[in-house]
């Protein structure tokens, strides 16, 4: 960190130091400032100014859902329909892998046919993986399954698999169009830009609110926000695959003839399969992330479970759920990512018969048949029975109350070290900064590094947070974000060197950070509440680990790529180790370490927003309220503020890692 | 016995760069490199003209970045080139509607590239009956045809095989079989060997002759190796900097080079392989007794050994047998050591 420091400031010290001392000065006497002078708009916004677009906002949606129409139906009747769409293979699917299909009401209803036997499911799964790679991954898989059904997790983890199931084609297909769209025509591809760029910084709590008023609490609520969700990386992934593939590939179809929609569907698209597969592997961990956050608008399932178990303070529960949702998420990943690296083996011989053709298929639909028959003689293969479920949750209740008892002193001593030294201080010097400087100092930062265009947009956004009423749950929002940046790089980075120097600690750090990545946000709240309670440290540790694995991945990554002649011209000067690596390495790293940093922030915010759920005062719990009361002006207004923090970190440090590539004479 | 032109290409300009068209009109359609360099335009191909006949194999040779790969695309329509017209069979190409262009393409053009640019999903069998899939022919009907193109360049038995199942040459005779299997007339292959190694280049330049003599197309073959130049061309036109800067037989480029730039690629192509006897000898049939008989069309390095043994000089007659001049030892030396301008 303090490497990267120097690395950013050369040169132009004297500016960032004169920057620092005026802001920490202010800072530090902003209040006396205030009592003295009597002036309270020094600390806080005048109202007056204030501008009022959470209610205009308000009453524009209140607009749109009662009196909206667009001549023959209304704008609820376009909600309406839109829901009609989802609900229906939703239940059809839900039906299928938990319900049950049944004709008639509540008490009336007859059960036409079974769902899926949990041994079905599992046999289709493990048969998917073992389709998608082989036979470990298939155990793997089933393995993964078979847990949440001894574990009697099975219902909640059906529940949210069917959400998954129907958001997943959803999210693909109309972000595969849309990125065919900005493939083809240049100018909606600088249209949908900016668009993508804000829902891909917007917290995920700010998409809930709106959409929890046009479509109310439910499954189709909590389905259209994870569609929503999950679609702009696909758009992105569509557009560069299809980007990516090779001119010849074009240029053949074009002599053969195609036509547009044979070139795009024939030729196109199928060449660009592997890397839209890298997408789909996107969506589906994205869909499941979103699917457990929207078990606050109602989506159900195992994020219902962790959120009911977080609010009891059930620790048992909570952690119980919560590793079922690991497993799930690890299932998913890996079949998903199978999939996207399968090789095709050359086809069978044709002439043979459809069973010795596909044989695997044939079985899989066997088990179905057999044993959903057979189920219904035994009730245990079509449902695994009640009484052979395992629980850990008193386990878990136990183990923890366990650590909390030997352990209390050591975590409340961790706890109190870094909140005086750390999370404290630096709380009081954001939050001292007087708006007006506040902005100042952002415009002039922005602007030193990226130029005054950058400037004036950081300053605006600023003034636009400020304007909202915000700045005290902004800066509060920076505070944290920074303290767990700066922990997650002081952590990352050399544990991303060492990856990035020893295949061996790469191979065992790889798998951890790829485990983390993989976890739905939720997941990492759980233990960090059950150990230390809620509030900003709680929120700390797990924005921490959640941020993490840029960090890692971007610091190996840059040293990697360093060229081996660069690292040998070092140690023929007869540099040592510590030489080679703070005086070679490091600074050829730098890009790369930015762009982590990068990366690092944008997940930091997105956590952070989460963490409003233990207790946190920033932007995340103004959203959160927002939610809760379905006041969708401010939670918009809220929301855009974060997007307008990530925007503009983004941008800075794109510019810093800009200026020193070019420094370096990087491309 | 000249053949009618298939394709016929005059004044042809490529150029990249900002507003390109506007360039070119305003510097009279013939800015030179100078005006470009300081416009930052690059003149991928500047005033291209070839005449293409039928049942020719048209060698279009240069250096990496001369221009070929953007000339033949012009010639297809891959690009549309900033001026200048192509006529395919008596049709201009260049305004020619895309429902038009679409239809010349599937039935009377194909492609072969130079990394293969086969589809990836595909097996070779597909990827052989693709360009047949796309003008909507039954799948028996393509898969036979298919069949019978896989036969016919050498991958029986591989034809469910993925391509990167397939070796480099294996996977460019699926593209040859693939560019065949609509029944082109005219045949465009962009460096189809340049990606192979060099033996399999000789086997795959062998394999092309046999196809061709069997098939005889005309043929586009765009290449950077002279060698392979010299070895398959009827007629060559020589490319620098977006320029043709001689189109001739590959008799006409080693005897009489047009610049400097072309001496330099002849220099070490063995004269003797080239050179035919109808070329070298002397007019008139000999005076006097004669050694023997022999084809004007034969190559001087394959008749010296007998030519050299006797001293007396032979009769070179054409395929009808007439006599039409003589050759002796001293000129095959002479064109052995490459002495006289002959
Ligand atoms: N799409 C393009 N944009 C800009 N320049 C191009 C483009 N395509 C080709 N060129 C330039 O045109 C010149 C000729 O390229 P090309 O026809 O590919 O040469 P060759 O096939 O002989 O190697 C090169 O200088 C190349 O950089
Ligand atoms: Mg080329």
């Amino acid at each position: 960190m303090k490497f990267l420091a120097r690395h950013i400031l050369k040169g132009s010290r004297p500016f960032w130091l004169c920057l620092f001392g005026v802001t920490w000065v202010l800072s530090t006497y902003s209040f006396p400032l205030y009592k003295a002078l009597d002036a309270r708009w020094i600390i806080k916004f005048p109202k007056a100014w204030e501008l009022q677009l959470d209610g205009w906002i308000s009453a524009v949606m209140k607009w749109l859902v009662e009196d909206a129409s667009f001549g023959l139906f209304s704008f609820r009747d376009l909600t309406r329909f839109i829901s009609s769409l989802i609900e229906a293979p939703y239940q059809v699917v839900r039906s299928g892998l938990i319900d049950g299909f049944s004709t008639g009401q509540g008490q009336q209803a007859v059960e036409i046919a079974p769902s899926l036997s949990w041994i079905a499911i599992i046999t289709i799964l493990a048969a998917l993986a073992f389709y998608a790679k082989d036979w470990v991954l298939a155990a793997l898989v089933g393995g993964c399954f078979v847990y949440l059904a001894i574990f009697g997790q099975w219902e909640s983890a059906m529940v949210t698999l069917a959400s998954v199931i129907i958001a997943v084609p959803l999210g693909v297909v109309g972000g595969l169009l849309l990125g065919i769209l900005a493939y083809l025509s240049p100018l909606a591809e600088r249209m949908m830009r900016p668009v993508l760029d804000l829902m891909q910084t917007v917290p995920v709590f700010a998409y809930l609110v709106p959409i929890l008023f046009l479509f109310g609490f439910g499954p189709v609520s909590a389905l259209v926000a994870t569609v929503i969700y999950a679609m702009p990386p696909m758009v992105r992934v569509s557009t560069v695959a299809l980007q990516g593939v090779p001119t010849e590939i074009e240029e053949a179809g074009r002599m053969m003839g195609c036509s547009r929609r044979q070139m795009m569907w024939k030729v196109l698209v199928p060449s660009a399969m592997p890397t839209l597969m890298v997408g789909v592997n996107q969506v589906i961990m994205l869909s499941l992330n979103m699917v457990i956050i929207a078990s606050m608008i109602g989506a159900g399932g195992l994020g219902y479970d962790v959120l009911t178990a977080l609010r009891r303070l059930d620790i048992g529960g909570g952690i119980e759920a919560g590793l079922a949702i690991v497993a799930l998420a690890i299932a998913l990943d890996r079949l998903s990512q199978a999939f996207s690296t399968r090789t095709q083996d050359a086809l069978p011989e044709p002439g043979l018969s459809y069973v010795k053709r596909h044989p695997w298929l044939v079985s899989v639909v066997l088990i179905m048949l057999g044993t959903g028959l057979a189920g219904l003689y035994l009730p245990a293969i079509q449902s695994y029975p009640e009484s052979a479920t395992l629980t850990t949750s008193a386990f878990w209740s136990d183990a923890m109350e366990w650590i909390n008892i030997n352990f209390f002193d050591t975590f409340e001593a961790i706890k109190t070290f870094f909140l005086t030294y750390l999370l404290l201080p630096v709380k009081r010097f954001f939050s001292g900064v007087p708006w007006a400087w506040g902005i100042i100092a952002i415009g002039l930062a922005a602007w030193r590094v990226g130029g005054w265009k950058l400037g004036a947009m950081a300053a605006l956004m600023a003034l636009a947070i400020a304007a909202s009423g915000l700045w005290a749950k902004a800066m509060i929002t920076i505070y944290l974000c920074g303290v767990s940046v700066f922990l997650a790089s002081v952590i990352g980075i050399p544990l991303g060197i060492w990856a990035g120097q020893n295949s061996r600690a790469n191979s065992v750090i790889g798998a951890f950070i790829d485990t983390l990545q993989t976890l739905p946000s939720f997941v990492y709240l759980i233990p960090v509440v059950m150990l230390f309670r809620v509030g900003d440290f709680s929120a700390m540790i797990a924005v921490v680990l959640y941020a993490l694995a840029p960090a890692v991945r971007y610091a190996a990554h840059g040293i990697r790529e360093i060229e081996p002649e660069m690292i040998e011209a070092g140690k023929v000067s007869g540099c040592t180790k510590n030489q080679l690596l703070w005086r070679i390495k490091l600074p050829l790293a730098t890009p790369s370490l930015l762009l982590g940093l990068n990366q690092t922030i944008m997940l930091a915010l997105s956590m952070l927003v989460i963490t409003a759920l233990v207790g946190t005062r920033d932007l995340g719990q103004e959203v959160y309220i927002a939610l809760t009361k379905a006041n969708t002006g401010q939670g918009i207004i809220a929301g855009l503020a974060v997007a307008f923090i990530a925007i503009t970190a983004d941008r800075i440090v794109s510019a810093m890692a800009r200026a020193s590539r070019e420094r370096l004479g990087l491309k | 016995m000249e053949n009618s032109v298939k394709l016929d290409c005059r004044g042809v300009w490529k150029l990249y760069g900002p507003n390109p068209t506007a360039f070119l009109n305003k510097h009279g359609g013939n800015p030179d490199q100078d005006t470009m360099n300081k416009a930052q335009i690059i003149g991928a191909v500047r005033d291209a003209n070839v005449q293409i006949h039928e049942g020719e194999i048209f060698v279009i040779m240069g250096l990496s970045g001369s221009g070929k790969s953007t000339l033949v695309r012009c010639l297809s329509r891959l690009v549309e080139p900033t001026a200048g017209h192509v006529e395919f069979e008596g049709r201009d190409l260049l305004s020619m509607p895309e429902a038009e262009l679409i239809d010349v393409r599937r039935k009377k053009m194909g492609m072969v590239f130079q990394h293969f640019a086969l589809l990836p999903h595909l097996t070779v069998l597909q990827n052989a009956a693709f360009p047949l899939d796309v003008q909507g022919v039954d799948r028996k009907t393509r898969e036979a045809r298919a069949h019978e193109m896989v036969e016919l360049v050498g991958l029986k038995g591989r034809e469910n095989y993925f391509p990167r199942q397939l070796s480099g040459g294996q996977q460019q005779r699926v593209g040859i079989a693939r560019s065949l299997v609509a029944e082109p007339d005219l045949w465009f292959l962009d460096e189809p060997f340049s990606a192979l190694d060099p033996l399999i280049r000789r086997e795959m330049q062998d394999e092309f002759m046999r196809l061709q003599s069997m098939l005889r197309k005309t043929i586009i073959f765009i290449t950077h190796d002279f060698d392979e130049a010299i070895r398959l061309a009827d007629r060559i036109a020589v490319m620098k900097d977006g320029a043709i800067v001689q189109t001739a037989t590959p008799e006409e480029l080693i005897l009489n080079p047009a610049t400097d730039y072309v001496e330099e690629f002849t220099r070490h192509i063995p004269r003797a392989k080239v050179l035919r006897l109808a070329t070298v000898m002397s007019p008139g049939a000999p005076e006097g007794n004669y050694a023997g008989d022999l084809q004007g069309g034969l190559s001087v390095a394959d008749t010296v050994d007998q030519i050299e043994a006797e001293s007396r000089p032979f009769r070179v007659i054409n395929k009808n047998g007439e006599a039409i001049g003589t050759i002796d030892a001293r000129t095959v030396i002479d064109v052995l050591i490459g002495r006289s301008g002959k």
